[in-house]
């Protein structure tokens, strides 16, 4: 059973997942970050590999990335740097990035460095379900780890009960039609939406993600969903007030 | 071996539709409705009447006697130049936004480079009466800026690129970040061969308009409708695949695709990227692009906002493959002197994209009598200011 699943049969209830680019605002800011967000409580922790040119982010993580590429952050250096947080940190993490850097870096190597580093998960946005049935489930299969897929309020009910046959990780239920990015109040169409949903009866735990940016929002998107992610609103609160201040933003989100 | 998309949306190992999930009701009522409307009677004739009366064509195919005797082949052009709004581009806005039109969408939102494509969606949407907004690289705002005067004359919103190299690559980033953000009422209207499928195959298809002029052209004025050669300047690929559509099959008709060399392929400011790039996925497509050793995209870079585009369309990745096509490039330097020549020899000024095409004529060995066109993709209005700058320099 992989960590985030045994995670998931404990908790069904206010998972709170928090999204952070690696090798923001400092290069070698992960483990810091990691064990901060794992001390005080967050549930799991996905970490963003950045990337030139990130289609689904708005302008927080665009902007993320580029200092982290401008700190000289690679896949080399972020698998060395979890590698070394292998067996202290217990939490689940999850990868998050780009097919093209997955597919230049080698999809094997890529995911035997996965496994060395305890990895189990990842999300490619640009991955499409075709091309992963095709060309990625028997591969990840083989280096035990499980893939993410986003649903939109404009995915089908057909494409989402698929989706939740081939998933053995989580759903990604995004928020709204958006890229990402901290947003204010869910509004009533997003909660009718999340109603629809959850009236589905998948198998799959269910995380919100895009816009979700303080208890409130977070509070709210829990009322339906089994959690819920954020990740704009965290790296703006790095930006302005540092890691060590970490364990207040977790606190003030699930006090 | 057929060159033509197959029924995934590949060329080969090329094309696809690597795109996110919040993308994929949008292509999907693209893809399933692409072929149809293109296919459809009304369309066509729409279509056809668009091109005729509107756009100006068919373009003329010039037999450039000058040019033909310096470089000792018959070389004619194809005068994309001609076109209303001053480039190929128009033959592929005309045909999407027909096809936007049926499918009801009322919002039209497009990248540029050059500016060529962002004024020839303009256009369209004024003339459709469909609000449009373009999306522009905030280096290119700069040294395009009659372009973007245009495109708001013609009443579109310019939004700036900022992300990134600020240019043409940004710009399409933008233009796919703001689709995700509005995916009900907006037709996203690309401007080259590149972008998930359909759109390599559906942007070939309303440029193949070229080809097929330029065969009963040849026909008529040489008694052959196949040249020898056909030359053609590559950003994304649009001009060019238009310009080879209906040669793919004919392999005694040479295919040459120009790229932008910049300042020289290896000096570290190129946009040659069948040189320099390999395998992985841009825009939405699996495609040749220039890219480090993580896979982060570098930037390109051409004195031709048209051509700086660090990947290229799917089915030029794989004509390249499969060497169907060669694949030249030229210089800055060289593009402007070829502009410069067929300015004084000619009395045609080229857009600096057109002008690498022809920068190739002179390292070509040529027999006497062979045919050879060259596709000038677009006049050299918008690039007064490089001509004029570059000229004191001559
Ligand atoms: C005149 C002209 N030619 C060529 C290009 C390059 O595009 P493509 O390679 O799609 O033909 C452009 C792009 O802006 C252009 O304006």
């Amino acid at each position: 059973m992989s960590k985030l699943t045994s995670l998931f049969s404990e908790k069904q209830h206010n998972l709170l997942s928090v999204f952070f680019t690696a090798g923001f605002p400092k290069l070698n800011d992960t483990e810091q970050i990691i064990k901060n967000l794992e001390s005080n409580g967050v549930d799991f922790i996905e970490v963003g590999l950045p990337y030139s040119d990130p289609l689904a982010d708005g302008p927080t993580i665009q902007h993320s990335s580029s200092v982290a590429l401008e700190n000289g952050m690679n896949l080399d250096i972020i698998f060395s740097q979890l590698e070394a947080l292998k067996d202290s940190v217990k939490t689940p993490l999850v990868l998050m990035g780009y097919l093209n850097q997955i597919l230049k870096y080698g999809e094997s190597k890529f995911c035997q460095k996965c496994k060395d580093c305890g990895i189990e998960t990842v999300i490619i946005p640009d991955l499409p379900m075709i091309e992963y049935e095709n060309h990625y489930q028997q591969l990840f299969t083989n280096y035990g780890i499980s893939n993410v897929f986003l649903i939109t309020p404009q995915t089908s009910e057909e494409r989402i009960r698929k989706i939740d046959k081939i998933t053995n990780a989580f759903i990604y239920v995004v928020a709204s039609a958006s890229i990402t990015g901290a947003k204010g109040e869910i509004s009533e169409k997003q909660m009718a939406y999340f109603e629809r949903i959850q009236k589905m009866n998948l198998k799959s735990t269910l995380i919100v993600g895009f816009g979700i940016s303080n208890k409130s929002t977070f509070n709210t998107a829990c009322k339906y969903m089994n959690g819920a992610i954020i990740g704009s609103a965290f790296i703006n609160f790095l930006q302005e007030k540092g890691v060590a201040e970490i364990p207040s933003f977790v606190t003030e989100i699930i006090e | 071996m057929s060159f033509f998309v197959d029924k995934n949306g590949y060329y080969g190992q090329f094309g696809g539709a690597f795109i996110p999930e919040l993308l994929y009701p949008n292509i999907k009522e693209l893809e399933d409705n692409y072929l149809k409307i293109l296919e459809s009677d009304s369309f066509k004739k729409e279509f056809k009447e668009l091109l005729d009366n509107y756009v100006g064509r068919p373009t003329p195919l010039y037999l450039a006697k000058r040019l033909s005797k310096k470089y000792g082949a018959k070389v004619y052009l194809k005068r994309e130049d001609l076109n209303h709004t001053g480039a190929h581009k128009i033959n592929n806005t005309i045909g999407q936004i027909l096809v936007a039109k049926q499918l009801g969408k009322k919002r039209i939102i497009a990248e540029t480079g050059a500016g060529q494509h962002g004024v020839a969606t303009a256009t369209v949407c004024a003339l459709m009466d469909l609000e449009c907004i373009v999306f522009m690289g905030e280096v290119d705002i700069k040294r395009q800026a009659p372009n973007v005067a245009r495109m708001k004359m013609l009443g579109a919103t310019v939004v700036p690129a900022k992300s990134g190299s600020k240019t043409l690559k940004d710009a399409t980033n933008e233009a796919i970040r703001d689709w995700i953000g509005n995916p009900e009422d907006t037709y996203y209207l690309i401007g080259s061969v590149v972008g998930p499928h359909p759109y390599p195959d559906m942007v070939a298809r309303l440029q193949s308009i070229i080809s097929k002029e330029i065969k009963e052209q040849l026909l008529v004025q040489t008694g052959n409708e196949n040249p020898d050669m056909i030359i053609a300047c590559v950003g994304g690929g649009s001009n060019a695949a238009g310009a080879f559509y209906h040669y793919l099959d004919t392999k005694n008709v040479q295919l040459i695709a120009v790229e932008a060399a910049g300042l020289g392929v290896h000096s570290g400011q190129s946009a040659a990227t069948s040189q320099l790039g390999d395998v992985g996925v841009l825009h939405g497509s699996k495609t040749i692009l220039m890219q480090d050793k993580y896979g982060q995209v570098i930037e390109p870079y051409s004195i031709s906002a048209g051509l700086d585009y660090p990947g290229i369309g799917p089915l030029h990745a794989f004509l390249h493959e499969r060497e169907r096509a060669v694949f030249m490039n030229a210089t800055d330097q060289e593009a402007l002197d070829a502009a410069y020549e067929l300015t004084k020899i000619e009395g045609i000024i080229p857009a600096l994209e057109s002008a690498h095409a022809l920068a190739v004529l002179p390292k070509m060995k040529f027999t006497t009598g062979q045919v050879v066109v060259v596709n000038l993709s677009g006049r050299g209005d918008k690039d007064l200011e490089t001509y004029i700058t570059h000229l004191k320099d001559e």
